[in-house]
């Protein structure tokens, strides 16, 4: 077995249809879990009470924002370098999932800024920056859906995809270059969280849920347009008669 | 359309929407990255003190005081090293409290006092049960009563 067997959409497409139960198991169990840690187990915080309880979404759907657009720019990356059609398709599979976490990382974000810090919203570096990351995503997907020509739609996407990068270093280390009204990280790679155990414990659950839905949705989304794609092949047909 | 024509179009596109990231980027850049002032860059002049703009440090100890009609306060914000006085009108958020952090955009009067329109509560990143804020607490007391 070697990886370029997979890299061709005619294998992948089986491959990823057995693995979506697996992935979408996984994230109803991990859910499972994480909420039920989120909700009776963890404690309530010293200063924010219960509202704080809000970080169990808000955080692992701000991690999600950020990380699925690395993983976007590094299949666009793959795909403008090798030429490979199933790299575009997984990045342009990925982009609604990460817009929806960008989506309710803001959302969340202001229903926690309001009772905490007095407002729905400041043009603070972090939020903003968050902002624009929304916009990235929402432009990737209208830029690919405004050209008709698949390749060239590919490519479209996959620059600006990689130029929108620079964006991500920016959100994370807003807090730290900058005074911004949003508090520094709890958790970082370097230091110690400063949190108690089981919160982060319910924090680091939710982020892995949130992993295997993205996962699983996104295997799903690819399925989709590789049969779009492909759609005047032949073992494409035989898989849309089959279904039909 | 011809397709040289739709190329052309869309790498416009593309330059705008990339111009536009860009402008927005910058413009944060410029006029919110700086979110907040200290009351020691205040004193040094580094705030624009001409237009509103704000203020940012914690709330000193025993410095929160309510007017009769229930709805001002006065507080001062200090960085530890300066402080600035300020008064206020409204609802202030739950979190807003001694020792914690906050920030507050107004205008600095003539006279030193800072007329707040907004008053917002900047926690820290720390999460933990009440027990254990506790716990800190008093281990910090004992410290201290040692080195005294």
């Amino acid at each position: 077995m070697n990886l370029y067997y997979y890299a061709s959409p005619a294998t992948f497409y089986p491959l990823a249809g057995k693995l979506i139960p697996w992935f979408a198991g996984l994230a109803v169990v991990l859910g499972a879990i994480g909420l039920y840690i989120s909700f009776f187990i963890a404690p309530t915080d010293f200063q924010q009470g219960e509202g704080y309880r809000i970080i169990f979404i808000h955080v692992p759907a701000a991690w999600m924002s950020m990380f699925i657009y690395l993983v976007m720019a590094f299949w666009s990356a793959i795909g403008l370098a090798f030429n490979t059609r199933l790299s575009f398709l997984i990045a342009r599979a990925l982009a609604p999932t990460g817009a929806m976490f960008t989506f309710i990382a803001l959302w969340t974000g202001a229903f926690w800024g309001k009772p905490m810090w007095g407002t729905w919203w400041v043009w603070d570096a972090r939020l903003t920056s968050e902002l624009i990351l929304l916009f990235l995503y929402v432009g990737y997907m209208a830029l690919q859906a405004a050209i008709d020509a698949p390749r060239r739609a590919d490519r479209a996407g996959a620059l600006l995809n990689l130029v929108g990068v620079i964006n991500i270093p920016i959100i994370y280390f807003s807090v730290k270059w900058w005074n911004t009204l949003h508090q520094g990280s709890s958790v970082s790679l370097t230091g110690a969280p400063s949190m108690a155990m089981i919160m982060l414990w319910g924090m680091l659950v939710m982020a892995l849920a949130a992993w295997m839905y993205t996962i699983a949705v996104s295997l799903a989304r690819s399925r989709i347009l590789i049969l779009e794609r492909e759609r005047q092949t032949e073992w494409a047909r035989a898989q849309l008669e089959g279904q039909a | 359309m011809k397709p040289r024509h739709r190329k052309l179009a869309l790498i416009a596109a593309v330059v705008a929407a990339l111009g536009l990231a860009v402008v927005l980027v910058l413009n944060a850049f410029n006029s919110n990255l700086v979110f907040f002032f200290s009351p020691t860059q205040v004193a040094n002049g580094e705030a624009p003190t001409a237009r509103a703009f704000r203020i940012g440090g914690l709330v000193e100890e025993g410095s929160i005081k309510r007017e009769k009609d229930g709805l001002t306060t006065r507080f001062v914000v200090t960085d530890t090293a300066r402080t600035i006085p300020v008064i206020y009108t409204g609802i202030l958020p739950d979190l807003f409290k001694e020792g914690k952090g906050v920030v507050a955009e107004g205008r600095l009067g003539s006279d030193g006092l800072f007329a707040a329109s907004q008053v917002l509560a900047k926690h820290d990143e720390n999460y933990m049960p009440p027990e254990a804020a506790h716990a800190i607490e008093q281990a910090q007391k004992a410290q201290q009563t040692v080195v005294e």
